[in-house]
C-alpha cells in the first residue's frame, strides 16, 4: 500500500513538472512601479497558473526610464518593457530594431493600461497657498523637480505647466493646430516659455530620478512644493505621514501615459511570445486594473475608475499628441541639447 | 645583447601583465575615442565647449582641486598620527579611513546630504551660523552678498550649492591620501630627524627640510589619485548638489544627461575630454617628480 503512494505521489510530481512549462519573463521598468508590478507579478503567476496549469516567475528591474530604455538597446533581453514615456520605448523600436515601430497600436488606449499625471505635493496647510500652475511663479517659491534631461516625470512635469499656460492664454486647445489663430497661438507659446523660466528659476534642486526628488521634499525638507507623479505623491503621503504633506491637484494637467510594449526580438528567441502576450494584456484585465487603481495609477477601465473615484481628484486632461505634436516632437523642440530647457537656462 | 635578469618568468609575466591591462584598461578606451569618431569635429567641439558643459568643467575641476587640497593637509595629519602614535582605537581608525571606498556613493552621498541639508545636523548650524554671520557684517557695513549659497535668510547652505560638491568629493579623496602617505611615512628614518635636530635644527625646519621633501613624492601621488577620483565621481555628487545648470551641473551628470537622450557620441566626446585632462594632469605630475628626483 505505502509503495502504491509513493509510486502515486512520484508520479504525480513527474507528471506535473512534464506538463506544466516553467516560463522566465523580464519586465524592464521604470523607478515608481517597484510596488505595483511586486502584486501585479504574483496575481498574474496565479492567474496563468490557473489558465494554463504553467508556471511563470516575472523578474523585475528598476531604473530611470531613459537609463533602462538604454539597458535594453545595449542588449538586456527584456521580454516586455514598462517605461515612463513612449519616447523611450520609440527610441528602442528605432535605435535596435528589436519590436516594430508601430508597437503603440498593439494594445488598447496606446498601449498603456493605465495612466498618471503631474500634481503637486505640499507641507501641509499649504502655507504658500499654491493651487494652479500659476501659484508655482509666485515670489517666494521655491520648487523641487527632478531634472528633465535625466527623468521622466521631470519632462512630464515640465509639459504640464506648459500645456496649462497655453490653454489658459488660448482657452481652446484645438486652436494649436488651426492656422487660423497663428498669431494668437504665437503669444501664448511665448507667454508658456516665460512661464516655464520662471519656474526653472524658483527651483531649488534638481534631482536625477522622481525617487531622489521626493526624499530632498520629505526627508530634507527642501522647497515649499514638489511636483511629481501623482501616483508617487500618494506613495510619500502614505509612507511619510498625512499629518505632515497634503496633495494638491491642479485643476488642469497633462495625461501621462506610461505604454508598455512586447520585445518581439526577445520573446521569439526564448520563446516566450503566448506569456508574455498575456501578461501584458492581463493588466488590462479587472483585476489588472485594480491593482493599478490601488497603487494610485488611474486605470483606464470605467468601472474601476469609478470604485476608486476618491483616490482620483477630477483634472482637465491634455495630452501630449495634442498640444506638444507627439514625443518625438517635444523631446527635441524642449528637452534635446540645445533645446528650450537649455536655452531658458542659458546665461 | 639579450640580458637576463636573474629571476625567471620576465616573459611570461610581461605577458600577462600587457594583456590584462589591454582587456581591462586599453581596449575600453580606445572603444571611448573610437565612439568619439563618429563626430565631426564641428560638432565634437559643440558638444564639448557649449557653455554649460564649460560651467561644469569649473566647478569639476575646481572643486576636485580644492578637494584634493584639503585631504592633502589633513590626510597628512591623519596619515602621521596614524603612523607616529600609538593610543586607544588607532585601529578602529585605521579602520575607519577605508569607509569612503567600501561604501557604495550613493550611500555616501544621501548620507551627506542628510547631514548637510538645512534640516540635518551640520546644515542646520551652517544656516543658523551663516545668517548671523550676514546680518552681523550688514550691521558693519561690510558686503557678504557676493558669496554664493550665503544670505540672512538660509544663512550658508551647504547641500543642494557647490560646497555640497566640494563636501562630497572631500569625503570619497581622504583614503588616497592617507593610504598612500602611510607606508612612505613608516619607511621614514627617526634616526635622520633625531640628527637634524641635534645639529640644531627647529622642529618647522625639520619638517621643512627633512620630513617634507621625503615624502613628498607620495603626497603628490595621494593629491593625483584623490584629485583624478573626484574628477570622475558622479554617484555620490548628484545626490548633494542639486544639479542646477551652470550652477552645480558636474560634468559626470551631463555626461549622463546626453547618454539619456541617446546621444553615446556626445556622452563619449566630453569623457574624451575629461580623460585627456586627468591623463595629462596625471603626465605632470609625474614628469615634476621625475625632475625632482633626478635633481637629487
Amino acid at each position: 500500500m505505502r509503495t502504491f503512494f509513493t509510486t502515486l505521489t512520484v508520479a504525480a510530481i513527474l507528471s506535473a513538472s512534464l506538463l506544466a512549462a516553467d516560463f522566465k519573463l523580464l519586465n524592464v521598468s521604470y523607478d515608481p512601479t517597484r510596488e505595483l508590478y511586486e502584486q501585479f507579478n504574483a496575481a498574474f503567476a496565479k492567474h496563468y497558473k490557473a489558465a494554463t496549469g504553467d508556471n511563470v516567475t516575472v523578474n523585475q528591474s528598476h531604473g530611470g526610464s531613459g537609463g533602462q530604455a538604454n539597458a535594453v538597446i545595449e542588449g538586456l533581453e527584456a521580454d516586455v518593457v514598462t517605461l515612463a514615456l513612449a519616447y523611450d520605448i520609440e527610441s528602442i523600436a528605432e535605435k535596435s530594431k528589436i519590436l516594430p515601430t508601430e508597437w503603440q497600436k498593439r494594445l488598447p488606449n496606446n498601449s498603456t493600461p493605465y495612466t498618471s499625471t503631474v500634481v503637486f505635493l505640499v507641507r501641509k496647510g499649504n502655507p504658500k497657498n499654491i493651487k494652479t500652475w500659476n501659484d508655482l511663479v509666485k515670489p517666494g517659491v521655491s520648487i523641487i523637480a527632478a531634472h528633465p534631461k535625466t527623468s521622466g516625470v521631470a519632462r512630464w512635469s515640465y509639459l504640464a505647466g506648459w500645456g496649462a499656460v497655453l490653454k489658459q492664454e488660448l482657452g481652446d486647445l484645438k486652436k494649436l493646430n488651426d492656422p487660423q489663430y497663428d498669431k494668437e497661438v504665437a503669444a501664448a507659446q511665448k507667454k508658456a516659455r516665460d512661464y516655464t523660466l520662471k519656474v526653472y528659476k524658483q527651483v531649488k534642486v534638481l534631482d536625477s530620478g522622481a525617487r531622489g526628488s521626493t526624499q530632498s521634499f520629505v526627508q530634507r525638507g527642501q522647497g515649499d512644493v514638489l511636483l511629481n507623479w501623482e501616483n508617487e505623491a500618494y506613495l510619500a503621503v502614505r509612507e511619510y505621514g498625512a499629518d505632515k504633506y497634503e496633495i494638491v491637484v491642479p485643476p488642469i494637467s497633462i495625461l501621462a501615459e506610461p505604454p508598455v510594449a512586447l520585445i518581439d526580438k526577445v520573446v521569439d528567441k526564448k520563446k516566450t511570445r503566448a506569456v508574455a502576450e498575456a501578461y501584458l494584456k492581463y493588466l488590462y484585465s479587472p483585476e489588472g486594473q485594480e491593482i493599478a487603481a490601488r497603487n494610485f495609477y488611474r486605470p483606464r477601465d470605467a468601472k474601476i475608475l469609478e470604485k476608486y473615484k476618491n483616490n482620483f481628484a477630477k483634472v482637465e486632461l491634455f495630452t501630449i499628441d495634442d498640444v506638444f505634436g507627439g514625443w518625438q516632437k517635444a523631446q527635441k523642440e524642449h528637452f534635446s541639447d540645445g533645446g528650450v530647457f537649455d536655452q531658458i537656462n542659458t546665461r | 645583447m639579450k640580458k637576463h635578469s636573474v629571476l625567471p618568468g620576465f616573459g611570461l609575466t610581461l605577458g600577462v601583465s600587457v594583456t590584462y591591462l589591454s582587456i581591462v584598461v586599453l581596449i575600453p578606451l580606445a572603444l571611448l575615442v573610437w565612439s568619439t569618431m563618429s563626430l565631426s569635429f564641428a560638432d565634437f567641439v559643440k558638444a564639448v565647449g557649449s557653455k554649460q558643459v564649460i560651467a561644469s568643467y569649473k566647478l569639476t575641476f575646481g572643486a576636485a582641486f580644492l578637494a584634493a587640497l584639503v585631504n592633502a593637509v589633513f590626510g597628512f595629519i591623519a596619515a602621521w598620527s596614524l603612523v607616529r602614535y600609538r593610543f586607544f582605537g588607532r585601529r578602529v581608525v585605521d579602520a575607519l579611513i577605508d569607509m569612503p571606498f567600501a561604501m557604495p556613493t550613493a550611500v555616501s552621498g544621501i548620507a551627506l546630504t542628510a547631514l548637510c541639508a538645512s534640516n540635518g545636523w551640520v546644515g542646520s548650524l551652517a544656516a543658523k551660523y551663516g545668517s548671523k554671520l550676514v546680518i552681523f557684517a550688514e550691521e558693519h557695513g561690510l558686503d557678504f552678498m557676493n558669496i554664493p549659497y550665503l544670505n540672512r535668510y538660509d544663512g550658508l547652505q551647504l547641500a543642494y550649492s557647490q560646497f555640497g560638491v566640494f563636501i562630497a568629493l572631500t569625503f570619497i579623496g581622504l583614503p588616497f591620501v592617507v593610504r598612500t602617505l602611510q607606508p612612505a611615512l613608516e619607511d621614514l628614518d627617526r634616526e635622520v630627524e633625531e640628527a637634524a635636530e641635534s645639529l640644531g635644527a627647529t622642529k618647522f625646519q625639520t619638517f621643512r627640510r627633512v620630513i617634507l621633501p621625503s615624502v613628498f613624492p607620495s603626497l603628490m601621488t595621494g593629491f593625483t589619485l584623490a584629485f583624478a577620483r573626484a574628477l570622475g565621481e558622479y554617484g555620490s555628487v548628484v545626490f548633494i548638489s542639486g544639479n542646477l545648470p551652470y550652477e552645480t551641473e558636474i560634468t559626470s551628470l551631463l555626461i549622463v544627461a546626453k547618454l539619456q537622450q541617446y546621444d553615446y557620441a556626445g556622452a563619449t566626446a566630453i569623457s574624451v575630454v575629461m580623460l585627456t585632462a586627468s591623463f595629462a594632469l596625471m603626465f605632470v605630475i609625474n614628469f615634476t617628480q621625475y625632475l625632482a628626483r633626478r635633481r637629487k
